[in-house]
């Protein structure tokens, strides 16, 4: 009896399972772009037929793992060093690499009318705490130093800045109310344009380096159809529709 | 083999959090693990699972609860706010509060294991020759229970020295009021200095050897085997 239960579930299996011309493809995706992905890894998969199975993590440690051998087509980077980098060392093919996304950098409260529309919050210095990720691994910390600096504030505000590991972290410090304020990445307090909750200015972005997410396809990738497909897809108009509409700009 | 001032810094915070969490932790777990020893109250499996509760949270997840109770919102924050003593997220005295909720099992399990194991004979004898309870605690059930206590602080004091993400939660990274030895080494893998990851990493792992065969040794002369 047992034995033709699982001789069944074999059968659907198989017969559910997505044709043999469909390929399947292993994307490593930084953290910070995890909702955005969602969408069009269900987007692209309908649209191709291809499977993406998305693996989150620190950029750092996604590379550490492509090095290691980890089975990734495609990287989806939280900069445009790591993947360069990737590249350079042959595990990577540098003809594909570009910028799939642009992260913008927000100064933001959870109380609304605490960050005013210039950022002037920050020169009267009447707050506890600033979060900010750690600039030295998260480009969004490094923007946030930088603006700081162009502010003439990085050294006055010393005192007053925690880091977080990274962005997501900075964004709880802030969200929990244990900082007043901080530098977050736009796409995790707006959506289509609005601001969620809170007060924030949005920093000009000439205030810092643009804070450039690049994709690159894998050595592992490269004869892989559904890995190509996914890159081609990111270039649509399609994917671009979606990548704005979670706070990102594109170049 | 020379480490970096920013090394030197951590370890010697590193160390301070440690000891004062184990003080804490020793006066704090020792009264728990005497009445959960001997209570029959319908009560003991809830606290013991409270106590437990550390050990099954992920670290990080842990520290985001703590962050939260830390917080203007949260009971820990609110109460300090009121004392007139400010949120107490990214200080030193956070971080013990963390350390000590993220060490309680540690403190408190080989506590009461010894006192369990000393049954209730000693106290019982201690009575018959006119010991008051807390007499015959302090000369007869503390004495006899060494061996657990010791076990407790030196697994108190290491949880601690590697103790990281809740710090990383908790912290914010400040140096000299809470980058320890385990976020300096986090930030030193991640930013690819693998040079200074490698000796800070050496140096802990040095340390805590030495610590655990310390341990064996102490306990020896305890008169008790580890367990």
């Amino acid at each position: 009896m047992a034995l033709v239960r699982i001789a069944a579930l074999v059968l659907v299996a198989a017969l559910t399972s997505t044709p043999s011309v469909a390929g399947e493809v292993h994307v490593a995706v930084a953290a910070n772009f995890a909702a955005p992905m969602r969408s069009l890894v269900s987007e692209f998969e309908r649209e191709s037929g291809h499977r993406a199975l998305v693996s989150l993590g620190a950029t750092g440690q996604l590379a550490a793992q492509i090095r290691q051998g980890a089975p990734f087509g495609v990287l989806l980077a939280a900069d445009a060093t790591t993947p360069s980098k990737l590249a350079s060392d042959g595990y990577a093919l540098a003809a594909t690499q570009r910028t799939y996304a642009v992260g913008r950098l927000v100064l933001w409260s959870r109380d609304a009318h605490y960050v005013d529309t210039q950022g002037d919050v920050l020169r009267r210095r009447d707050f506890r705490r600033l979060a900010i990720a750690n600039p030295k691994l998260a480009p969004y910390g490094a923007a946030a130093t930088q603006t700081l600096s162009a502010l003439g504030l990085r050294e006055k505000l010393r005192s007053k800045t925690v880091e977080g590991a990274n962005i997501n972290q900075a964004f709880q410090f802030v969200a929990s109310g244990n900082a007043e304020l901080g530098f977050v990445a736009m796409s995790q307090v707006m959506q289509e344009g609005r601001l969620q909750r809170g007060s924030a200015w949005i920093v000009p972005a000439n205030l810092h380096e643009p804070i450039r997410q690049d994709v690159i396809l894998l050595a592992k990738g490269q004869e892989n159809p559904a890995a190509i497909a996914l890159l081609r897809y990111l270039d649509s108009r399609a994917a671009r529709d979606i990548i704005r509409r979670y706070g990102y700009e594109l170049p | 083999m020379s480490l970096s001032a920013d090394s030197g810094q951590a370890i010697v915070l590193t160390l301070q959090l440690a000891a004062i969490t184990t003080l804490i932790l020793l006066l704090l777990a020792t009264p728990i693990a005497w009445w959960l020893a001997r209570t029959s109250s319908r009560w003991r499996g809830v606290i013991i699972a409270l106590i437990t509760l550390p050990l099954v949270l992920p670290p990080t997840v842990l520290g985001f609860y703590i962050l939260l109770s830390l917080g203007p919102d949260g009971w820990i924050g609110n109460l300090t706010q009121s004392l007139g003593i400010g949120l107490l997220s990214f200080s030193f005295t956070g971080l013990v509060i963390g350390s000590v909720i993220f060490s309680l099992p540690f403190a408190v399990y080989p506590i009461l294991y010894a006192f369990e194991m000393l049954g209730r004979r000693p106290l019982e004898v201690a009575a018959t020759l006119r010991a008051n309870p807390l007499d015959a605690f302090f000369s007869v059930a503390l004495p006899l229970a060494k061996p657990g206590l010791l076990t407790a602080a030196v697994l108190t004091f290491a949880h601690t020295v590697g103790e990281f993400g809740v710090v990383l939660m908790i912290g914010g990274d400040i140096p000299g009021e809470t980058r320890v030895v385990a976020t300096q080494l986090f930030g030193y893998v991640e930013a690819m200095e693998y040079e200074a990851a490698h000796r800070l990493a050496a140096l802990m792992v040095a340390f805590s050897f030495v610590m655990l065969i310390a341990l064996t040794r102490l306990r020896k002369r305890a008169g008790a085997a580890l367990p």
